[in-house]
């Protein structure tokens, strides 16, 4: 490895005496210590630096209102509320929670997504021509008012538990933006809800 | 007998397109990365298919770590003397009737990061530089509603920038709880601010879905 090449300078050529044999000396140099000090760089950059900047995700929130008139009113044929609560595991219903129990569901983030999907279809396929909504859609020079307004009444109420992490809360913003859920609140959950799930929890044994 | 001679090859190999390409592969580290800025505190943030990067900006990062304690750091921009960050403890210091000297004022232009109650600020600005980005601090308190002291940091930051852009940047751990986030949105919801940005990871938007096609389109 490490040598630097002096050979060369008797190649078989006799000379006459006091002749002075010029020692040619290799201009090859050795690059391996280069080779090890390019690398070592190389680590060195790659354990102290930043792939890609960190990303924003935007978050809005509406103003707190007294007002009832003010208040966004929700269809409840349109509501999928989805609750978070321990162990990344979701619980959703659609519409109004029956005093039962019955339509309150139990799934994980990888199934809800599902379940946003189906119900947003659900919601599509029920929609009636709302010639108001249209309208606007037009005035604002969209070219498909009734896209704009087919999924209108479609609404994810999304009510974490005290258990949720903040990672399940930004996983269930990005499934809105994932699947082009354009109303979508996060809200308090309430006592009932709070109950079920806590009883789910200790039936299913989630810790 | 006749022998077969076999050549002898020297071993020595040419490294100089080795080097070539170790040297290329390190002029692109250089250009592509950016050092990573000392963090104080570890954090962790979630992934998100959100692809707006961030930019530098005027920002009050509020960071929740891992056990879900708050910590305040004030960047501005183009400001080299930090006077922004002079005029907010000045407000602080009148609103709270903190007592703070000169040096303890100075001492928090150049503190890394804040995440100490009101009540303990003083002592916490006494310490020496090297030893603020040491010490495990307790977290500013935002779970009690009637004393959330971020609110007041807000306040103050709000009415230093004001005329100007302000970003609040809300930087959380994965594993921390609900219920500080909850605490921290609602600490700028009183300070009628109601727009965030939440740092988060990249990735990409998974197959299938109407983001992936959106995307595809584009």
């Amino acid at each position: 490895m490490a040598s630097i090449d002096s050979g060369g300078g008797d190649s078989g050529h006799k000379k006459g005496p006091g002749v002075k044999k010029a020692k040619k000396l290799s201009t090859r140099v050795d690059m391996t210590p280069m080779v090890d000090l390019g690398f070592l760089l190389i680590t060195f950059f790659i354990f102290t630096a930043t792939m890609s900047s960190p990303t924003t995700m935007d978050l809005n929130m509406p103003k707190d209102t007294e007002k009832k008139e003010e208040e966004t009113k929700v269809k409840q044929s349109g509501a999928l509320t989805v609750m978070l609560g321990k162990g990344d595991q979701v619980y959703y219903y659609e519409g109004e929670l029956e005093p039962t129990g019955a339509n309150f569901k139990q799934t994980t983030f990888k199934g809800i997504r599902d379940e946003i999907i189906r119900k947003k279809k659900e919601v599509i396929s029920s929609y009636v021509t709302d010639p108001a909504c249209e309208q606007k859609a037009r005035d604002k020079g969209k070219k498909d008012p009734r896209a704009e307004c087919q999924d209108q009444d479609f609404v994810v109420v999304i009510k974490p538990m005290e258990d949720a992490t903040y990672k399940n809360t930004v996983d269930i913003l990005d499934e809105m933006t994932i699947n082009a859920v354009k109303r979508f609140a996060m809200v308090k959950i309430s006592d009932t809800e709070k109950d079920l799930v806590k009883a789910t929890e200790a039936s299913t044994g989630v810790k | 007998m006749p022998s077969v001679k076999i050549p002898r090859k020297s071993t020595d190999t040419d490294m100089t397109p080795f080097v070539d390409i170790a040297f290329l592969i390190l002029s692109f580290f250089i250009m592509a990365t950016k050092f990573k800025p000392e963090e104080p505190v570890k954090v962790e943030t979630p992934n998100s298919v959100s692809s707006d990067i961030l930019k530098e900006e005027n920002a009050l990062l509020i960071t929740i770590d891992k056990d879900s304690k708050v910590y305040l750091n004030i960047s501005s921009v183009k400001d080299e003397n930090k006077s922004k960050l002079g005029e907010i403890i000045d407000g602080i210091n009148t609103s709270r009737n903190l007592g703070l000297t000169d040096a303890e004022k100075q001492s928090f232009r150049n503190a890394p990061i804040i995440g100490v109650p009101f009540a303990s600020l003083k002592g916490f600005l006494d310490l020496p530089k090297e030893q603020q980005g040491k010490i495990t601090q307790p977290g500013i308190p935002v779970l009690d509603s009637l004393n959330n002291e971020l609110v007041w940091w807000i306040a103050e930051a709000k009415k230093t920038f004001a005329g100007g852009r302000l970003l609040y940047l809300i930087k959380g751990d994965n594993n921390s709880k609900y219920p500080t986030f909850e605490a921290v949105i609602n600490a700028l919801r009183r300070n009628e601010e109601f727009k965030y940005n939440l740092i988060t990871a990249q990735e990409g938007a998974p197959e299938g879905t109407e983001l992936f096609f959106d995307r595809l389109k584009k």
